[in-house]
């Protein structure tokens, strides 16, 4: 959420979040506690330029590089992508497989959503689809469901919430103690539930009484608060959809949106950013038209969102050598045959079965970093905090960019 | 290091040079007079022949910030129709509808421009424009933040206030924004939308900001940039974007601002009619007369042209209402933090579609029949008419008669029939193109050292080889020099640069600000510091662009 709230105390060797913030941050910012200075190279300490080197050469000899983690801010993204120009290499995020349930609807139908401000402010229903937002974004209903003070409602207790899916959460009780409304369902059935909810609003008939074990009178009944609404946001995360049908579900909601548009006002709020994610893509979007799964092996971008998965190049054998970047979070490289180049940020455990591990700053901890919140609207500027003395991805990628004779970015 | 430049035709308006042979010297990147005899010359150029004029300036092209990116995410079929090889640029990338950044700015220096200005900047979104500006290379750059929909701004109009405290409200936000100019979007419509208000006519009231009017809104604005002495005046996609008998809205709209400058946007979507079968004809007569006879104000014209391309605008209410004519059938619809909003539908114009082949015929009959080149502008608003990379047929299009009738025989023969576009016999000079894409957009903007080659300019030439083809003339010049150094030759990059940031930074009472971080406490998710760009930040932003920051002065400006 990019929580710029937060008051924070350097401690001994690391920074400690003080007032504000969420088990999340807190955790990245120890975190910086312990970072390891030192490259490895086949688990052997070594200084940075032996690892540049080595890493370079690596580089140098493979055909099909793949990058992937990309767990880093715009400004890593920049370096990667330049980087990937010149050793021909394609590009993909750890959570694409999540991602991509949003990518397809938009690349098909488009949709209709929303920010958080405007979720904070305006909304006077939420229904939370197959999430409850708090394993990523700890303060989601403090900060933007349970506001003392929203823009345009004269009480927040008139605000209703609506968890659709197997879990509520304590966060989504009212602050008077009014508990969300649950309707309940297992997660594989979820695109069976919108579907219905989609059929019901537009006055379809459906066999039976009960669809998952929701009653259709419940979803009638939701239907009409929806009507009554004067902004109802759909809220829903990506990677808590169901493996099975996921973008089904999220191109259901996007159709729902549409007609529910045709005379009320209602939104989707697709849930993101973790790991970076939003802030690679804008940079892979902006510089060359594609999200993930982007080639620049051959002299123009190639994006092809099946054949190139990192999950699936690895699993078949067509990649050469594998560049993980995990700056954000401790994400280990996936196990690989493959030579491996690992750029690791704070909190990172020193991997010694790689070929070439690099301790990298982390954005906004120890290093200058640009990053994009959940909603994809705002970037901040995050300067560093602390001084580690460890290079920014974006420096380590240039520098095996010059070093293979790179691109002018 | 001394660069002469020997017997060219110079083309200059603001020197009033039509094609005179003169011989042209950069020095250190800026134009400078002849040198004293027997000082050594770095290089020469011989240009005899060639026409020059100054580095070309897109005053409206969409291309940074949230809502761009948005539709390169949706149209990958899109970019696959030009994919841009690293061989032919110093980078691969995409073009098209919505091409990636840095094609975006190998193309444009190829084309001889050195300038563009993104004009739809949300400030909670400022950050994201400027990040995908300062990855388009070769040019320079600015934006326009958008107001008009947003929250605060419309308190201060239901609660009355002050004319002095909006304009802090404007200058603050022109400094947190890093932002050259201010535009106003369906004023208050995008946010009458998020109350389900489906249009917004002039004198309309928000049904929430009681009292609050689009009237009011560009009155206040444009007063406001006219007290701070911001040289380009207000920036207006008036109300009604597309709709048939829009023309009155226009037309009104230039009373609203009582006088104070205006620069109302796209015109051509803003020029229709109500006559014929099928109550949609041409309001460019009307629209022209009007600009010609109200001198406080200019517009671009945001001419279409047939192809696919893709619409990209804050108009969250008009675009949300178009997107059930868009091609392929997908759109994008935001609302965004109390702040704007946006919407983005891909869109196919068709020459033997009535509506889109009258559409072209306005847009080319507002060129045509505007007497002064200095307050009409060449622009098809990337890429919401059609992609930047369709000005040299544009120019072509208004430099030549017969080119231009054989087009008008290919377009639906009912529209071409209810246009006067035939009987137009007007056709552009050089000198009046010279002045639609350099000396007038300069003007407009405030950039005193751009647009024209005198001692002083940066030296931000363009060669062209001479070629009654105009479309070929302008696709490829032969030379682009950036600040003195030559970045193009032969339409190839020959060196990448990164441009610079335009700004504005008009003063304020700083008691806004403490006002403003009252507000967002109580209101917003972010503080408004944070949001805020301060100048260390801009050549990070940037890949190491400079600042640019061109003088606000009371009547100093642009008409």
């Amino acid at each position: 959420m990019l929580c710029d709230d937060l008051t924070l105390a350097p401690g001994k060797s690391s920074i400690e979040v003080v007032q504000g913030g969420c088990s999340r941050g807190a955790q990245a910012f120890a975190a910086s506690a312990t970072t390891k200075n030192t490259p490895l190279i086949q688990g052997r300490s070594a200084t940075f330029e032996q690892a540049m080197a080595h890493a370079a050469g690596l580089l140098k000899n493979s055909r099909r590089p793949l990058f992937a983690g990309l767990a880093t801010d715009v400004q890593g993204m920049r370096g990667l992508a330049a980087l990937a120009e010149t050793a021909g290499a394609v590009m993909d995020h750890r959570n694409s497989p999540a991602k991509f349930r949003n990518i397809f609807t938009v690349q098909s139908q488009g949709w209709i959503t929303t920010t958080f401000a405007e979720v904070r402010n305006r909304a006077d229903l939420i229904i939370m689809v197959g999430t409850t937002a708090v394993k990523n974004f700890p303060r989601f209903f403090e900060r933007l469901v349970w506001p003392a003070t929203p823009m345009f409602l004269e009480d927040i207790e008139t605000r209703r919430v609506v968890m659709l899916g197997p879990e509520s959460c304590a966060q989504a009780t009212s602050p008077a103690g009014r508990a969300a409304q649950h309707l309940p369902c297992a997660i594989e059935d979820l695109p069976d539930v919108v579907a219905a909810l989609r059929a019901r609003f537009n006055g379809a008939s459906l066999d039976g009484d009960a669809v998952a074990g929701i009653p259709l009178s419940a979803l009638d009944a939701l239907i009409e608060q929806i009507r009554a609404a004067r902004y109802c946001v759909f809220v829903w995360a990506a990677p808590d959809l169901p493996a099975q049908h996921g973008e089904l579900t999220v191109q259901m909601l996007s159709g729902l949106l549409t007609e529910l548009n045709q005379t009320l006002r209602a939104a989707g709020l697709p849930l993101g950013g973790n790991d970076g994610d939003f802030s690679a893509d804008a940079v892979l979007l902006w510089q060359t038209g594609f999200p993930f799964r982007v080639s620049l092996a051959e002299d123009r971008p190639v994006y092809d969102p099946y054949l190139q998965s990192a999950e699936g190049l690895l699993a078949r054998g067509e990649a050469d050598l594998l560049l993980w970047t995990a700056a954000l979070a401790p994400h280990p490289a996936p196990a690989t045959s493959l030579p491996t180049i690992v750029l690791a940020g704070a909190g990172a455990a020193p991997d010694d079965k790689v070929d070439v591990w690099i301790p990298v700053a982390t954005p906004g901890v120890d290093g200058d970093g640009h990053l994009f919140r959940g909603d994809k609207i705002i970037s901040l500027y995050l300067p560093a905090v602390m001084d580690s003395g460890l290079p920014g991805v974006r420096a380590v990628a240039q520098g095996l960019a010059a070093a293979l004779g790179g691109a002018p970015c | 290091m001394l660069i002469k430049l020997t017997g060219g035709r110079i083309i200059d308006p603001v020197q009033k040079l039509n094609g005179e042979v003169q011989d042209l010297y950069i020095r250190d990147g800026v134009m400078v007079a002849a040198p004293e005899p027997g000082e050594r010359i770095h290089e020469e150029y011989n240009l005899q022949g060639r026409i020059i004029m100054a580095g070309a300036i897109d005053l409206h092209t969409h291309i940074g910030g949230g809502k761009v990116n948005i539709a390169r995410m949706m149209l990958p079929e899109d970019h696959r129709r030009d994919l841009v090889s690293r061989h032919e640029h110093p980078r691969s990338g995409c073009g098209c509808a919505a091409p990636s950044t840095l094609t975006a700015g190998y193309r444009y220096a190829e084309m001889g421009y050195t300038a563009c200005f993104e004009p739809a900047m949300l400030p909670m979104n400022a950050r994201q424009a400027h990040l995908e500006m300062g990855d388009t290379p070769m040019v320079d750059k600015g934006a326009y933040a958008m107001l008009g929909s947003d929250d605060f701004l419309l308190r201060q109009l239901v609660a009355n206030e002050d004319q002095r405290a909006i304009n802090d409200y404007v200058a603050y936000t022109l400094n947190a924004s890093q932002a050259m100019g201010l535009k106003v979007v369906n004023p208050g419509g995008i946010s009458a939308f998020k109350f389900n208000q489906r249009s917004l006519n002039l004198d309309e009231s928000h049904s929430h900001y009681q009292g609050v009017t689009p009237r009011r809104i560009v009155f206040a604005l444009a007063r406001a940039l006219d007290e701070l002495g911001v040289p380009h005046p207000l920036h207006i996609h008036a109300s009604n974007l597309g709709v048939p008998g829009n023309v009155d809205t226009t037309l009104n709209t230039m009373l609203a601002s009582e006088g104070f400058p205006i620069h109302l946007t796209h015109i051509q979507f803003h020029s229709y009619g109500t006559e014929g079968d099928r109550k949609f004809s041409s309001g460019a007569a009307r629209i022209a007369e009007a600009i010609n006879s109200n001198p406080h104000v200019s517009a671009d014209v945001g001419q279409i042209l047939f192809n696919q391309t893709v619409t990209a605008s804050g108009d969250s209410m008009i675009q949300f209402k178009n997107a059930r004519h868009g091609s392929p059938k997908k759109s994008v619809v935001m609302d965004i933090e109390c702040d704007a909003g946006c919407g983005v539908v891909p869109f196919r114009y068709r020459d033997q579609n009535f509506v889109n082949a009258l559409q072209w015929a306005i847009g080319l009959e507002i060129f045509l029949l505007v007497d002064d080149p200095w307050r009409i502008f060449l622009t098809t608003d990337h890429p919401n008419g059609a992609p930047f990379t369709s000005y040299p047929h544009l120019i072509r299009l208004l430099m030549d008669k017969s080119f231009r009738d054989e087009k008008l025989a290919g377009i639906d023969p009912t529209a071409a029939a209810m246009s006067t576009l035939g009987s137009i016999n007007r056709e552009y000079s050089l000198y009046e193109i010279a002045i639609l894409t350099r000396a007038a957009p300069a003007r407009t903007l405030g950039m005193k050292n751009m647009g024209h080659l005198s001692p002083g300019a940066v030296a931000d030439v363009v060669v062209y080889r001479e070629d009654a083809d105009r479309e070929a003339m302008f696709t490829a010049p032969e030379l682009v020099f950036r600040r003195g150094q030559r970045v193009v030759k032969n339409g190839r990059i020959e060196q990448v640069v990164w441009g610079d940031v335009h700004v504005v930074k008009p003063d304020y009472d700083r008691g806004i600000e403490r006002r403003l971080q009252e507000y967002h406490q109580r209101y917003q998710t972010i503080n408004p510091n944070h949001v805020r760009i301060h100048d260390e930040e801009i050549p990070i932003l940037t890949n190491g662009g400079g600042l640019q920051i061109h003088r606000c002065s009371r009547h100093g400006g642009a008409l």
